[in-house]
């Protein structure tokens, strides 16, 4: 039988305060001021809010796996669920503005339909979207957790189960008749809250917001890290028999930390939908949310900022190549995965500590002084 | 004047009709014919007349190929042109009735084609159609037999009698009964119409429901009480027969995606119950295995250039004809296999080996290599779907009491069980198998009695890839051929094994054809049970708007069932006993 997973991660580096700190004033205080003047265009810091959003799916991603050794492998599902639940508002927002002048989404008119669906209609309620935005995924996230927590199933189950789930999600939201816009989801969305999409101080704000949010995140996983629920934790990730025959009911640990998770990739979702404009049901094939584990390997997987680290770095590196060598984009993300897995299990941020290593085992021995 | 003298003329012409009865001779009366009406009469002589000659004829009329030769006194002769054109363009100019060449050569640009309408073409089409009939060539007969049927034209009874006297051929028999009950349906005798129900009934005919519905319609307005009993009766047998079709038809689709599962499940099974991995890539080693029958079906015909990056590769082709050329898939199958052991050794040699201890890892590690492969797959070959011919031996169906059973997939059934009964020899009745075995049950108790596991788990590597290339040799004879084939079946094939537990062969069979059932019955029966489904309470309407999409629908119901089942049994139908706590 294979032998449980024994992975110590790396020790939480000492400076994570400062890190949290400089990264709140960058991106809360600095790259928007830097947009207003000028300096960075409206793309790149829309990018940027882009990416901050996949960090969240990596903060999910690493809070199941990097921190309780479960590897779902259907997190996309939950992201784009929060993503869905808040577009249906977005779509509503539209008004008569869309192609067809007609107060119901194009795609409904498309469909044939005259008038709204009925479970479309609570969602012109900003509070009701974002209600479901939590509700859905956590509803969701629960019942496939509770069933499988409990029958025990686990390891490389646990992981083919979450993709078949999300699988089988995208293959739901693909349909037309699902009447959420099947192959082309949502696009072109007007207004939020009454405020135009397009004006560069929306965009401006929501990046604000999901820095913000990001930041709330990382700081409560910090503080869930250093109680007793964060020790249960870690001692499931490292001998799941052992702390349940210490008498902690180990399911119930794992259906709230699956439900957390869940929560906080469709908080992801939610704001990742008015920044990039679009959501459709390629971002709930499992494919997408196995790209959300390479960000997560590949950044470090058990810390809280690598996960971040790895979301933003991997995106950079996808915006740029799949414009640069859209042939070899998936070439290259494959082996950078297999060189990670392979080589660098900590991932970017266990790198100085490697080359540390390194450094220490070359550097020429100092020779001793000659004595005077 | 001109009117008498057309009906003189075709009375003249149908008393020698009586004499010159030879096809030819009608159809050269017909194109000398001075109207366009009067032609339409001859040909008309020509229904139900069988003769082998009658297509070319009609066929080189339609194509203004049928030329008239008007020597200076006598009345036009009729003309073929064929041989080799000469320096002026003239060729040997055959006579239709005689069939053979007149004294001059003629040029086609000299002489007028005979000329036809549109209503002239719809009666040669009639008159072809009943040709058919006698067709040697038994697809096209049963074809124009069932034409006849579904047109109902009425005139054409004589015809399918006469042809029915003489057919020998059951099956053709059957569909002329039909065909006739069918037509007979349009008569005006009340009795004749009764007797033709009674036959369809009896000939449980699947194509006559919808003429059967609109007999009960009209004998419903009519008040025609026995008539309406009668067709109730007829459409009764005949939705009894359907029910039966579409369950034997459903069945043999399901044990034929079964098949196709436990294949490609088999081999994935193998290596996780020995290394506990499950290998992402495996459904790039089936795409392997379609390319390499790709390749190979290439090389039997005329050879494939290839561009990887940029470099041009071209492949030689053997240029073989006949039966060489349909034998490529016995040829494919073997090197299928072969290229992804290969395949799967390079995997394990150079990945996976180093990933025993950390099973998740070397899950994502594989799922590296698989984008990888399929990158390097689409480069190589193009990101479109590329052909595979099926041999001639693998087209066509096999029609078993209505049922259609296409014979590539009752190959594939055949295949997958040979290859589980060999699997099964292999791990039961061989020293690798021993060695496997041994491995697979206690890993470390092995190495200490001297088996060499790293090699075992070489073996079990090439082993499992080898049969996820032969499914998709298999599969390339199925669908289409193309770089993401394996993402469409992996998915699938993971349920099998988690459901079939890793114990046992024989696990794998079991829910492979179990998944596959339950995916196919339930795309058949869904939009059935749909109307049930909106009772359900909260969700009714979402669960029936669901069940008309019958694919999707199957997919979804398989997945809740195997996390319910899961409940029940938590590593599958067959798993390893161990007192042994991971």
């Amino acid at each position: 039988m294979a032998s449980p997973e024994k992975y110590a991660p790396p020790p939480p580096p000492s400076d994570t305060v400062a890190a949290l700190l400089a990264f709140t004033v960058l991106a809360v205080l600095i790259m928007p001021t830097l947009d207003v003047f000028g300096v960075i265009d409206h793309f790149t810091l829309n990018l940027w809010g882009k990416y901050l959003c996949y960090a969240l799916l990596a903060l999910s991603v690493n809070l199941l796996w990097g921190g309780t050794g479960l590897l779902s492998l259907g997190q996309g599902l939950f992201f784009a669920l929060g993503g869905y639940m808040h577009g249906m508002y977005l779509m509503r927002m539209i008004g008569d503005q869309g192609q067809y002048h007609r107060p119901i989404p194009d795609f409904l008119v498309f469909l044939g339909w005259t008038e709204l669906p009925g479970f479309w209609k609570p969602f012109e309620h900003f509070s009701f979207a974002m209600l479901l935005v939590f509700l859905l995924p956590g509803v969701i996230a629960g019942i496939f957790g509770w069933l499988a927590f409990r029958s025990r199933i686990k390891g490389v189950y646990f992981s083919i189960l979450t993709q078949a789930l999300t699988y089988a999600g995208a293959l739901i939201f693909f349909r037309n008749n699902t009447l959420m816009g099947g192959n082309n989801g949502f696009t072109d969305f007007k207004t939020e809250l009454g405020f135009s999409l397009r004006e560069p101080a929306t965009q401006r704000g929501l990046f604000i917001a999901t820095a913000i949010v990001l930041i709330g995140v990382v700081i409560f996983l910090r503080w869930l890290e250093g109680t007793k629920f964060g020790l249960v934790q870690r001692a499931i990730r490292d001998g799941e028999n052992r702390t349940l025959f210490s008498g902690y009911a180990t399911p119930a640990f794992k259906l709230f930390l699956f439900v957390l998770a869940a929560l906080i990739a469709a908080i992801g979702g939610a704001l990742y939908v008015p920044q990039v404009g679009i959501i459709n049901p390629s971002d709930m094939t499992p494919e997408k949310s196995l790209e959300a584990i390479v960000w997560v390997a590949v950044g470090g997987r058990g810390t809280l900022l690598g996960p971040i680290l790895g979301a933003v770095f991997v995106n950079m590196l996808k915006s740029y190549a799949t414009r640069a060598i859209p042939d070899l984009w998936l070439i290259l993300l494959g082996g950078l995965f297999l060189l990670v897995v392979l080589f660098l299990p900590g991932g970017l941020v266990s790198l100085p500590e490697k080359l540390r290593g390194l450094w220490q085992r070359f550097r020429p021995t100092p020779t001793p002084a000659p004595a005077a | 004047m001109r009117k008498t003298f057309i009906i003189i003329a075709a009375f003249i012409a149908g008393f020698v009709a009586v004499y010159a009865e030879s096809p030819q001779a009608i159809i050269a009366r017909a194109a000398v014919a001075k109207s366009e009406k009067a032609q339409g009469e001859i040909l008309t002589e020509l229904m139900g007349n069988a003769d082998e000659s009658i297509l070319p004829l009609l066929d080189a009329w339609r194509k203004d190929r049928l030329f008239l030769f008007e020597a200076s006194s006598k009345p036009p002769v009729v003309v073929l042109l064929q041989g080799a054109k000469d320096a002026q363009g003239a060729q040997e100019a055959v006579d239709i009735i005689t069939g053979k060449p007149i004294a001059n050569r003629l040029a086609a640009d000299d002489l007028n084609a005979a000329s036809h309408s549109a209503n002239l073409r719809r009666i040669m089409k009639a008159v072809l159609d009943l040709t058919d009939l006698s067709s040697a060539n038994p697809a096209k007969k049963l074809g124009a037999i069932a034409a006849i049927g579904q047109g109902q034209q009425i005139e054409k009874l004589p015809a399918l009698e006469k042809r029915l006297a003489i057919e020998t051929d059951p099956q053709a028999i059957k569909a002329l009964r039909e065909a006739l009950a069918l037509v007979r349906l349009k008569s005006p005798d009340p009795a004749v119409k009764l007797a033709a129900l009674k036959e369809l009934e009896s000939l449980q005919s699947l194509a006559s429901t919808d003429f059967v519905k609109a007999i009960i319609k009209d004998a419903t307005a009519a008040k025609d009480e026995a008539l309406l009993a009668a067709a109730r009766s007829a459409l009764q047998a005949v939705e009894r027969h359907r029910t039966v079709v579409d369950f034997g038809g459903t069945l043999f689709r399901s044990l034929s995606l079964g098949s196709i599962l436990i294949i490609v499940a088999l081999g994935l099974a193998i290596t996780f119950g020995l290394m506990g991995v499950i290998n992402m890539a495996h459904g790039e080693m089936i795409a392997i295995g379609a390319y390499t029958t790709y390749v190979v079906q290439n090389i039997f015909a005329n050879g494939l250039a290839l561009s990887p990056f940029g470099f041009s590769v071209s492949l030689p082709g053997l240029h073989t004809t006949g039966w060489w050329r349909e034998s490529y898939f016995l040829f494919a199958l073997p090197l299928s296999f072969l290229v992804a052991a290969v395949a799967g050794i390079l995997l394990e040699r150079g990945v996976i080996r180093f990933l025993y201890r950390r099973p998740l890892e070397s899950l994502l590690a594989t799922w590296g290599v698989s984008l990888l492969l399929q990158q390097l797959l689409r480069l190589t070959f193009g990101a479109n779907n590329v052909q595979v011919g099926s041999p001639a031996y693998l087209s066509g169906n096999w029609v078993v009491g209505d049922i259609l059973l296409g014979w590539n997939r009752v190959f594939v059934i055949g295949f997958a069980t040979l290859i589980v009964i060999g699997v099964w020899l292999v791990l039961t009745r061989t020293s690798v198998g021993l060695l496997i075995r041994s491995v697979t049950q206690n890993r470390q108790m092995a190495a200490c009695m001297g088996v060499r596991t790293e090699r075992v788990n070489m073996l079990t590597f090439a082993l499992g890839s080898g049969l996820a290339g032969l499914a998709g040799a298999f599969l390339s004879q199925i669908g289409n051929v193309g770089p993401s084939l394996g993402q469409s079946y992996v998915v699938d094939s993971f349920m099998v094994v988690v459901v079939g537990g890793v114990g046992d062969l024989v696990g794998t069979v079991i829910s492979g054809l179990g998944i596959g059932s339950f995916d196919q019955f339930t795309q058949q029966y869904s939009p059935t049970v749909a109307g049930a489904l909106a009772n359900v309470p909260f969700v009714g309407g979402a669960l029936q708007n669901l069940a008309q999409d019958s694919a999707v629908f199957g997919k979804i119901l398989v997945l809740c069932v195997i996390i319910l089942f899961l409940q029940w049994r938590p590593s599958g139908l067959f798993a390893a006993r161990s007192r042994s706590l991971d």
